[in-house]
Parts: C-alpha cells; sequence; structure tokens
C-alpha cells in the first residue's frame, strides 16, 4: 500500500501494508494504481497555488517524487491572515475544499515542522517559538527524515524517541551512524539552517491583495492591478529601481490560478505605463476560471527583474552636434548616440506596447557586422533585450540588395558566367539585360571552423528587361560538386 | 509638352496657389514645433510639382508598388523614409524610424544606400494586415518618431482619416506601403504614389553593366495638386534624386502591344 484515507486508517489498515493483508482485513477495499508521477505534478500544481500565500512555497524532494509534502515559508506573511493558526487552517480547509485531505504545522524551523505536521499533535498545529525541543522529545526518530535504515540501528539501539538523542554526546553519535542523523537533528533544532528553494525564485518585489469575496468582473481584477502597481511603484522609488519584468497572477477560489507578464525595455517605475503593458495581456486572465464558475480571491503582482532606474531620463539633445554646454558633460557618457531607438523614453514605451501585442521578438533593432559574409553582415535583435553592442560603421561596399532571401534559392541560369542570358526563380523567367559581376566573397576562416564548410561565392547583379535587379551568386571552388551552381540570394529595388 | 497635364497651363496657377498658400497657414500654425513642416525630395522638378514645396510631415502618403517581385515601391519607400529621418537637409544622422514589414523587413547592409544608418530603424514583425494596422496607428502617437513605414495594411476610409489626424497632431509621417497593384481603397492620404523598375542607364563606358536604379514614378493623387509622372533616378552613393522627363516614343526594346517609351535627360 503506498497511501491510505483517513476511513482506511481506522479501520487498521497503514502504508507499506501488503496488499493481501489489507484485503484480509477488509474484503471490499477500493484499490488504486499508485500514480507517482501524478502525485508529483499535482504536488508541483499545489505548490504554485500556495504561492497565494507566500512566493517562497516549494515541492519537497521526496523519493519516490510527489511522495513529500509541500514547504511554506511563512515569515512576514502570516499577518496577512489573522495570524499562524489561522493561516493553517485556512490552508488546511481550502485544501480540504480542493479534495485534499492536508496535515499542516508550523515551526521555527522546517525539519520540527515536517516532523510536527506527520507525528504531531493535529489539534495545535503552530509550534510557539523555542518550543520545538521540548515538542519534539516524545515524537518518534522516524519524525526526523531519517532513512528506514537508519531508524532501524537507533531501534536496536533502543532510541525510538528523538528525545532520547538530545543528550548524547555527538562523536560517538556519528561516528555509529554518520553524521545525517546528528544533522536532521540540528536541523529540527534550529542549531543548523536549511533553506527552502522556492518552486521559483522569489521576486524581492511582490504584492499581493485578497479579495473578501471572490470576485468575478474583469474590471475588480484591473481596480486590483492598478491598486498592487501603486502599492509596488512606490517601493521602487524608495529603492531608486525599475521594473523590468512585471508578472501578475490570479489565484481563484476553485484553486486554479493564471499568470500573464510583461517586459519593459527600460526599467520603468510608472504605474501607468506599466498598466499599459499588461492591458493587452489581461484580456486573456478569465476570472471565472477554466469552469466558468470561479472567482478570484487573491491577485499577486511581482516584479521579478528589477534595474536600477535613471531619474528624470529624458530624450537626449536631438541635434548631435549642440550638446558641448557645461553641464551636459553626463551626455558624453551616453553609449548610444541619441537618433537611435534606445535613446529615447517615448520610443521605449512605444517599443513596449508593440512587443506586448506582437512579442517581444517582432520588435528588432538593426545593426552591423564586421563581416562580408552577406548573412552574417546584418544583425538583428530584440529591442527589450536592450541596448546593442555597437554596431559596425557602414562603410563603402557595393551595394546591397533591400531584401536578403532568408536562405539562397537555387536558380537555374542560361548563358556563361560571363554573359547570362536568363534565369528561372520561383517559375518565372527572366531575362538578363544587365550583369555585373563577380563581386568574390569567401566566408571568413573562423566561420569555417566546425562543419561544413562553405564555399565562397561569386555574387552578380544582374538587372532584367523589366528593370528589376536580382542578387545572384554562383559557388566557386574547384573540387566541391556544387560548384558553379547558382543561387538567388536578395532583390534590389 | 505631349503630357495631357501639361496643356492647361492657365488653369495651373490657381489651385496650386491656393495649396502653397493653404501650405503656409499650416506652417504659422505649426510655428511653434521643433521640425519642418515640409521635406523637399531634392528633385526640384518633383518638389514643384507638389503644392508644398515637397512632402508635408505629419501626413499620410502611400505608395504602391506593380508586382511583388518589382521592389521598386518599397526602395522609393525607403528613400523617402531616409529624407523624413534627416535632421536637417544634407545632414547626415537623424531620427529614429519604425519599419513594419510582414517578414524580416529590409536587408540592414542596404539601408546606408537609402541614406537610413540601420541603427536609427527599428522593425516591427507584424504578419497579419490589422496587427500591421495597429502597430502604425500606435507609432503614429509617438512623436519622437520621424516616419513609419507600414507594408501590408489596407485601412478603410474611416481608418486612414485617423491615422492623417494622429499624423498631424503628432508630426509622425506615416507611409503606407502597398507592394501590389490592387485596387487601393479611397483614403484620406494626401498623396498616392505608384511605383515600377524602369531599366536602368549604362553606367560608364561599359553598356552592359548595371546602372544606378531608376524607377517610373507615377504622382496618381495629390491633395491640391495634379497627377504627373517621372522617370526618376536614384544614386545610391550620393543619395540623391534625379528626373528624368517621359516621352512617348518608340522602343525596340519594348514587346509589341504595350505603350511603348523611352526617355530623355530633363
Amino acid at each position: 500500500m503506498a497511501g491510505v484515507n483517513q476511513a482506511a486508517r481506522l479501520l487498521g489498515i497503514a502504508p507499506a501494508m501488503p496488499l493481501a493483508d489489507a484485503r484480509a482485513l477488509v474484503p471490499g477495499i477500493d484499490v488504486h494504481e499508485a500514480e507517482p508521477a501524478g502525485d508529483a505534478k499535482t504536488l508541483a500544481q499545489l505548490a504554485g497555488w500556495c504561492e497565494r500565500y507566500t512566493p517562497w512555497a516549494a515541492v519537497e524532494a521526496g523519493t519516490p517524487p510527489g511522495s513529500g509534502g509541500l514547504w511554506l515559508d511563512a515569515t512576514g506573511s502570516a499577518h496577512l491572515f489573522g495570524g499562524e493558526a489561522a493561516l493553517l487552517d485556512d490552508l488546511v480547509r481550502r485544501l480540504w475544499r480542493l479534495g485534499f485531505a492536508a496535515r499542516a504545522a508550523l515551526a521555527d524551523t522546517p525539519g520540527a515542522a515536517w516532523a510536527w505536521a506527520r507525528f504531531g499533535d493535529e489539534d495545535h498545529p503552530v509550534l510557539p517559538p523555542g518550543n520545538a525541543k521540548q515538542a519534539l522529545a516524545d515524537l518518534p526518530v522516524a519524525a526526523l527524515r531519517l532513512t528506514p535504515a537508519d531508524v532501524d540501528t537507533l531501534d536496536r539501539l533502543g532510541l525510538r524517541r528523538i528525545g532520547a538523542l538530545y543528550d548524547l554526546p555527538r562523536a560517538p553519535l556519528t561516528a555509529r551512524l554518520g553524521s545525517d542523523v546528528r544533522r536532521r537533528l540540528d536541523q529540527a533544532l534550529s542549531a543548523l539552517a536549511e533553506p527552502i528553494s522556492p518552486r521559483r525564485p522569489a521576486a524581492p518585489f511582490t504584492a499581493r491583495l485578497a479579495f473578501p469575496e471572490p470576485v468575478g468582473l474583469q474590471a475588480d481584477i484591473e481596480a486590483a492591478l492598478e491598486r498592487l502597481l501603486a502599492m509596488l511603484c512606490a517601493r521602487l522609488e524608495a529603492a531608486h529601481l525599475g521594473a523590468r519584468r512585471i508578472d501578475f497572477t490570479i489565484h481563484r477560489a476553485d484553486g486554479s490560478f493564471d499568470t500573464v507578464g510583461a517586459g519593459a525595455s527600460r526599467a520603468g517605475r510608472d504605474p501607468r505605463h506599466l498598466m499599459r503593458l499588461l492591458a493587452p495581456s489581461l484580456e486573456r486572465l478569465d476570472p471565472a476560471g477554466p469552469d466558468g464558475h470561479s472567482g478570484v480571491e487573491v491577485a499577486v503582482l511581482a516584479f521579478p527583474v528589477v534595474a536600477a532606474f535613471e531619474a528624470g531620463q529624458r530624450a537626449m539633445p536631438r541635434t548631435g552636434a549642440g550638446n558641448t554646454h557645461e553641464g551636459a558633460s553626463a551626455l558624453v557618457l551616453a553609449p548610444r548616440p541619441a537618433h537611435t531607438a534606445q535613446g529615447d523614453p517615448e520610443i521605449a514605451a512605444l517599443a513596449d506596447r508593440l512587443a506586448g501585442r506582437l512579442g517581444a521578438a517582432n520588435v528588432r533593432a538593426l545593426g552591423l557586422r564586421e563581416s562580408h559574409w552577406p548573412e552574417r553582415a546584418a544583425r538583428s535583435h530584440a529591442l527589450l533585450d536592450g541596448p546593442p553592442p555597437i554596431s559596425a560603421e557602414p562603410r563603402n561596399a557595393p551595394p546591397r540588395p533591400l531584401r536578403l532571401l532568408a536562405r539562397p534559392e537555387p536558380v537555374e541560369v542560361t548563358g556563361t558566367p560571363e554573359r547570362p542570358a536568363t534565369f528561372r526563380w520561383r517559375r518565372f523567367a527572366h531575362e538578363v539585360a544587365r550583369a555585373e559581376g563577380p563581386e568574390r566573397i569567401a566566408p571568413e576562416w573562423w566561420l569555417a571552423l566546425g562543419a561544413p564548410p562553405s564555399a565562397a561565392r561569386d555574387y552578380y547583379r544582374m538587372e532584367d528587361r523589366a528593370g528589376r535587379r536580382f542578387w545572384l551568386f554562383r559557388e566557386a571552388g574547384a573540387t566541391d560538386a556544387r560548384a558553379g551552381r547558382w543561387y538567388l540570394h536578395g532583390q534590389f529595388g | 509638352m505631349r503630357h495631357p497635364g501639361l496643356i492647361h497651363q492657365r488653369d495651373k496657377a490657381d489651385p496650386d496657389t491656393l495649396a502653397r498658400l493653404r501650405a503656409r497657414i499650416a506652417h504659422i500654425e505649426r510655428i511653434g514645433g521643433a521640425q519642418q513642416v515640409v521635406c523637399p525630395l531634392g528633385a526640384p522638378v518633383i518638389d514643384e510639382a507638389l503644392p508644398w514645396g515637397g512632402l508635408p510631415r505629419g501626413a499620410l502618403h502611400e505608395i504602391a508598388g506593380v508586382a511583388e517581385r518589382d521592389l521598386a515601391a518599397q526602395s522609393f519607400a525607403a528613400v523617402l523614409l531616409g529624407l523624413l529621418a534627416r535632421e536637417n537637409h544634407g545632414g547626415h544622422g537623424g531620427r529614429p524610424v519604425l519599419w513594419i514589414a510582414p517578414d524580416e523587413g529590409p536587408y540592414a547592409p542596404a539601408l546606408p544606400g537609402f541614406g537610413l544608418d540601420p541603427a536609427q530603424v527599428t522593425v516591427v514583425r507584424a504578419r497579419r494586415p490589422a496587427d500591421a494596422l495597429w502597430a502604425l496607428e500606435e507609432a503614429v502617437r509617438c512623436p519622437a518618431l520621424a516616419a513609419v513605414l507600414a507594408e501590408g495594411p489596407r485601412p478603410d476610409f474611416a481608418q486612414s482619416r485617423r491615422l492623417q489626424l494622429a499624423a498631424g497632431e503628432s508630426g509622425v509621417t506615416p507611409l503606407l506601403l502597398q507592394p501590389t497593384l490592387d485596387p487601393l481603397p479611397s483614403s484620406a492620404a494626401v498623396t498616392r504614389w505608384r511605383v515600377a523598375s524602369a531599366a536602368s542607364a549604362p553606367d560608364g563606358p561599359d553598356a552592359e553593366t548595371v546602372g544606378p536604379a531608376r524607377w517610373r514614378l507615377d504622382l496618381l493623387r495629390c491633395r491640391g495638386g495634379r497627377p504627373r509622372h517621372w522617370l526618376v533616378e536614384w544614386n545610391h552613393e550620393t543619395s540623391c534624386l534625379k528626373t528624368y522627363r517621359l516621352a512617348v516614343a518608340a522602343d525596340a526594346r519594348d514587346r509589341p502591344g504595350r505603350a511603348p517609351a523611352v526617355y530623355n535627360a530633363a
């Protein structure tokens, strides 16, 4: 038996009992296959659900996965629920409504809480500060998160209660049992710190808002978000920081939760601006939940990524030359010229809005790279990723096409390379009126490191009878089987 | 002089004068604004044909192409974008612009050939025309931009009117690019252009080499002006637009059945 419910327990069935024994005890017992993977998944979901109480929620790494419990660090959040006992009461009641029988305990250390939740007094789940040593003394040693082998050894030594370990000299204990028992004891009695690693890193800037009654209107959620933004932005201001990333989560009465997020191209702390960034994704938050009958109980706003905020970061003077007056010396340090998109807060705000609807990857800054190889010469990166590396200076190269195909497309060319007559691209034939070339472009040697080496290319500009211009190349190289093949790579205007 | 548009010499003064006066009033009204109201194309023949003496900023302009495979319209739009982004006429560098495209957008190394520093261009990828139109509307309201070029969206009249109003308020110049020659819906645009590739002239002694790009440029519609046609040449090294007069004559290279044309230097 992997797990039993309350009714079975009352009938004397316990975990780890063979199924045949259980059947002998209760012939009509309802048996289901254990699903450790499903348990682990549910547990992870519950950890997310528990973030309504505290950002520090973690799944205990049990063996097998899913057999453990959940950790919650309630430091600083218990008062929001009317005290520690009330928090635990709320937690267990809600879990019960979601269909989970849970035992919870709260203590000074994770180890003591683990012991008390499993072996302690269910009617008094909160261990008052400093009481752990006394309270744990009567619990079986298994409450220390020991391996079954260690429990057996202690049993053979006659050490069955935790209290029996207190006065043992450390050295012989460690020599006999390894350091594990001692470590677990120290962890439970707060002699050894044991940090809880949350499900995901908790944001230093987090605020939550609980509704007295579950709400179902979009307007209520927006109002809550506005209040949370005002709260957190005030804290950002005090810390001289701005938010680069915003996550907004709603927790519904049925236990489900949804998160929407937005990124900002520069650290911001204007609540109205951040509100505009989140506004497009707010529509995706359904207060009623998947079954359509629920409501939102808790809203949580977090700024997981914050950065230094430069107050009064205004547009730099648009004329590049005139900023040599006194007092403008700070501008000299500006890493980007004034005319680029990054230099202007209005454009940054626009880029944020565009990225909010179209996706951050679809708002791109362009640049040049010090490379002759056409695929490498252009650089583009998402504007929200921050300022790009300094772009290479445009140089006096032969004309380049306005459009470069994502990859060169093979074309049939008639005539000689010196005098091409026609080429056929995407089923249409173009009669070559003028041609210019070749311009030999070879991949830089460091690109050829690793496989597969690209052949050098001979590029031609060709104009057809209608005056349309195309960029074609012919693969060079005597040994390559592809040598002499033609490709179309771009189009001029 | 053979073009019908040039016959009515006597009537020509009135609408043009009116339009010039209107442009002047617009200029006076916006005298507090930081930017120049009119952006000359640098080709005197075209600038004189436009009632404002150039392309008015803060107004909607439409550029249509003739075929998907012909990038002349995109190139001309890039030329306008480069001119609009320039701070002062002739000066290099300038203000940021936005290029809304359904795909990867322009190839950055080509941009300096249109007077644009790649660093001043932000590309917005919007696959759906509705998204492109939305992005254009958002961008037009951002006065830090000099101009926005949008490929693909087809606003209806009310939407184009909204764009035009927003542009007038912010001073941002929206350019609507329609790569193919589908019939365009009527719109509130101030000018509408059509651009097609034309055979280039021999560059240097070798008649076979490819010369600077030439386009047939049709000003299809112009508020306060009348339709005109030119042959233009864009020099990507000097960033200069040069006009040639379009004359009707026979040309051996043209296929039969199409109106043949040759071009004389103006």
